[in-house]
């Protein structure tokens, strides 16, 4: 017999996401690829149904009155917590930030939940605050509210940051896939993969040359500097898990158009690459914190190309590809070797090879 | 990137391209053992660059896809053991037992942990003395060095917490019994390069006369592979059946005494079953009697379970260059990458993985 409380949250749906793949939450699951994305589109998408959300941007877009806001949410549960180029509390200001300017918003407010691990350091907690507040002052956003909770040793892992912001949008910007169109011209602020091997050679141990560092910065600045100058961006998405190649299936799959991208114009630092090359990923799906990807119409693409380049998180900006007619929801790349192939989304996150 | 993007040169590519249909006369099939060969030529779609005579027949090289479901199992046995740290390379933990994968035993609550050197695990066993730390050690030839060395490193530190699952295989063995059934009709094979690294080629030239089969060790770059190909074509068409190396830069003759020293102290030939494949006679290594007490399979109980072949899955016939990826009824449809039908979805070494993230549904 059911006792009361197990009807009232008998609502007569049954859980979505196909119980043949897995009865469990995987690491898979939040590893930015195809996993993560049934979760999302299966799971959350249909039990939180509403308008805002079922667009999968990376912020809800909400027309309140007459004043457009943006509104997001991210949890940051990254291992190593200090790493070289920021630490859990920039990263956690400024992918909230991103993910507000990507909507075309002006960030403004950002909440912070942290959840702690008994026994972690004060001090370095502080270090943490102070970051958090470093990164706020440099995108102009306030850290207005926030909620701390503390769990028993071994049920967390040091410390693990929740923000939320909300962002004005002007009444001019309509950043959106639906508007992009075939000979949209897609251009990134600089090299990738960054962030992701950064972690991972701290995680690791493993050294390199010269050190690599974290991309982990604010993208606001730069966004609105291209808004001004342009009315014709599409759309915008900043890059993080899941890398370049899941931000593009992404956008090709919800603008219903194909993506072409080359090779050779995608800007990959020499370190990064030898990183990536002995541990056997591809840059395209490592994850960067202060990349973003501008979908904007031909006649404008010269002109954002150059505000970007003018931008101290753009001097490496590139145009590396088009949207086309052909292969809708389709990546293909033109590879360095003058081939063309698929660029398809990944399960899960990339594991190093064997040998 | 200095030494290889010199091997991805474009121009040079396209020179190879053209001269082997300036020589090539007639149809043959070619075998690239090795998986990250097969990976190569799907990412850069070298198959634009070849004459349509030729028919790349992709090899058993991949290896985690043919480590027996046995195995698997076990680790998977082990990892759900309160005293024990199951520790494998990132690859393996995606790989299929009978019922589940190493990711799932540890969303079970198995103990599961990856590492990028087998030397990890025994660090790991000397930060955890009051925990069983279990290596499960896969892979052919180009891991078995560095594999051994952990064995032996942990036998310096004196640790009594240290295991291996040893499921290592051999290259030259499973080659011998793919020519010797004649199921597969190869014109010319195309060595996995860092095997013959570690290994040299004196194996090769005993296949190649055996079976009258012109050999090239082959590296894994564009070029690489572009130029390899151009030799076995010029020895197919002159009707010769040497043992060359285009992957000279690394290997020689003789191989690396150092490594086939530690390989030869630490293991010793077994028959073993390839997954999907079956037995082959002294195709695997295990740990020599001296080392027995850091075997796994001898120090711990298992039970007695029946493996599960999962159906619908023709990874066998593709493990031995059979049937290619695509003419699977399963391809893209059951099995994916997301749940896998058969190992050579999973690994980044498979061929129906390659297939699946480079080739699917391009028009």
């Amino acid at each position: 017999m059911k006792t009361e409380n197990e009807n009232n949250i008998n609502t007569g749906m049954s859980c979505p996401v196909p119980i043949r793949d897995y009865k469990q939450i995987l690491m898979a699951h939040g590893g930015g690829g195809s996993l993560s994305h049934q979760l999302i589109s299966e799971l959350f998408v249909k039990v939180f149904d509403n308008p805002a959300l079922n667009l999968q941007h990376d912020g809800a877009i909400l027309d309140i009155s007459s004043t457009k806001l943006a509104f997001t949410t991210d949890s940051y549960v990254i291992n190593p917590i200090f790493f070289p180029g920021g630490d859990i509390g920039s990263l956690a200001v400024n992918g909230t930030v991103n993910d507000l300017s990507v909507c075309g918003a002006k960030p403004l407010f950002i909440s912070a939940g942290f959840i702690i691990e008994e026994g972690f350091r004060i001090e370095e907690l502080w270090k943490i605050s102070l970051s958090m507040k470093q990164a706020a002052d440099d995108a102009g956003v306030q850290i207005v509210t926030g909620d701390t909770k503390v769990v028993e040793k071994g049920k967390g892992d040091k410390i693990f940051i929740n923000t939320a912001g909300i962002g004005i949008i002007d009444n001019d910007v309509n950043i959106s896939p639906l508007n992009c169109k075939p000979g949209d011209v897609i251009i990134i602020n600089g090299s990738i993969a960054e962030h992701g091997i950064a972690i991972l050679s701290k995680r690791e141990g493993f050294e390199f040359e010269s050190e690599i560092v974290s991309d982990c910065c604010p993208l606001n600045g730069l966004v609105q500097n291209i808004l001004t100058i342009s009315k014709n961006i599409r759309t915008m998405r900043d890059a993080t898990r899941g890398g370049v190649a899941t931000v593009l299936n992404e956008i090709a799959m919800s603008s219903n158009l194909g993506i072409v991208i080359e090779e050779n114009k995608i800007p990959v630092k020499d370190n990064v690459k030898s990183g990536c090359e002995i541990l056997g990923f591809d840059p395209l799906y490592v994850a960067n914190e202060g990349k973003v990807l501008i979908i904007v119409s031909t006649e404008d693409a010269e002109k954002v190309l150059q505000v970007m380049k003018n931008h101290p998180y753009g001097n490496d900006s590139a145009i590396i590809g088009n949207l086309v007619e052909e292969n809708p929801g389709m990546v293909v790349m033109k590879t360095i070797v003058g081939t063309t192939r698929v660029v398809d989304m990944l399960s899960g996150e990339q594991l190093p090879r064997i040998c | 990137m200095k030494y290889i993007d010199e091997y991805r040169n474009k121009e040079l590519i396209r020179i190879i391209s053209d001269k082997i249909r300036s020589v090539l006369t007639k149809q043959i099939s070619i075998m690239e053992i090795c998986g990250g060969q097969t990976h190569t030529i799907l990412k850069y779609n070298l198959e634009e660059f070849l004459p349509a005579k030729i028919n790349l027949i992709h090899g058993p090289g991949c290896p985690v896809c043919v480590t027996p479901i046995d195995y698997i199992d076990k680790a998977i046995e082990l990892s759900m053991k309160d005293d024990v740290i199951l520790v494998s390379f990132g690859d393996m933990l995606r790989v299929p037992g009978s019922e589940k994968d190493l990711l799932s035993a540890r969303a079970n609550g198995g103990n599961v942990r990856m590492v990028y050197s087998p030397l990890d695990s025994v660090k790991i066993a000397s930060e955890n003395p009051d925990t069983k730390v279990v290596f499960f050690a896969v892979g052919f030839e180009t891991t078995a060095p560095a594999n051994a060395r952990a064995v032996i490193e942990a036998d310096r530190l004196g640790l009594i917490n240290y295991y291996m699952l040893c499921s290592h295989m051999l290259v030259p063995p499973a080659i011998e019994a793919l020519m010797s059934n004649n199921k597969v009709k190869l014109d010319g094979l195309l060595a996995a390069g860092h095997v013959c690294t570690v290994m040299g080629l004196r194996e090769y030239e005993l296949l190649s006369e055996k079976f009258k089969m012109p050999v090239v060790a082959m590296g894994f770059e564009p070029l690489d592979i572009m130029n390899a190909i151009y030799m076995v074509v010029n020895q197919i068409e002159e009707n010769r059946f040497d043992v060359e190396n285009q992957y000279s830069r690394t290997v020689t003759r003789e191989g690396n005494a150092h490594a086939i020293e530690i390989i030869n102290k630490v293991f010793t030939k077994e028959d073993r079953e390839w997954r999907g494949i079956g037995v082959i006679k002294n195709s695997g290594l295990k740990l020599r009697n001296e080392y027995s007490k850091y075997d796994a399979l001898l120090n711990f109980d298992f039970e007695k379970k029946e493996t599960m072949v999962i159906g619908n899955c023709i990874a066998g016939e593709i493990l031995q260059g059979l049937n290619k990826p695509a003419q699977c009824s399963s391809f893209g449809k059951e099995c994916k990458p997301e749940h896998p039908l058969g190992a050579p979805m999973v690994s980044s070494e498979g061929a129906c993985a390659a297939y699946f993230r480079y080739k699917r549904s391009k028009n």
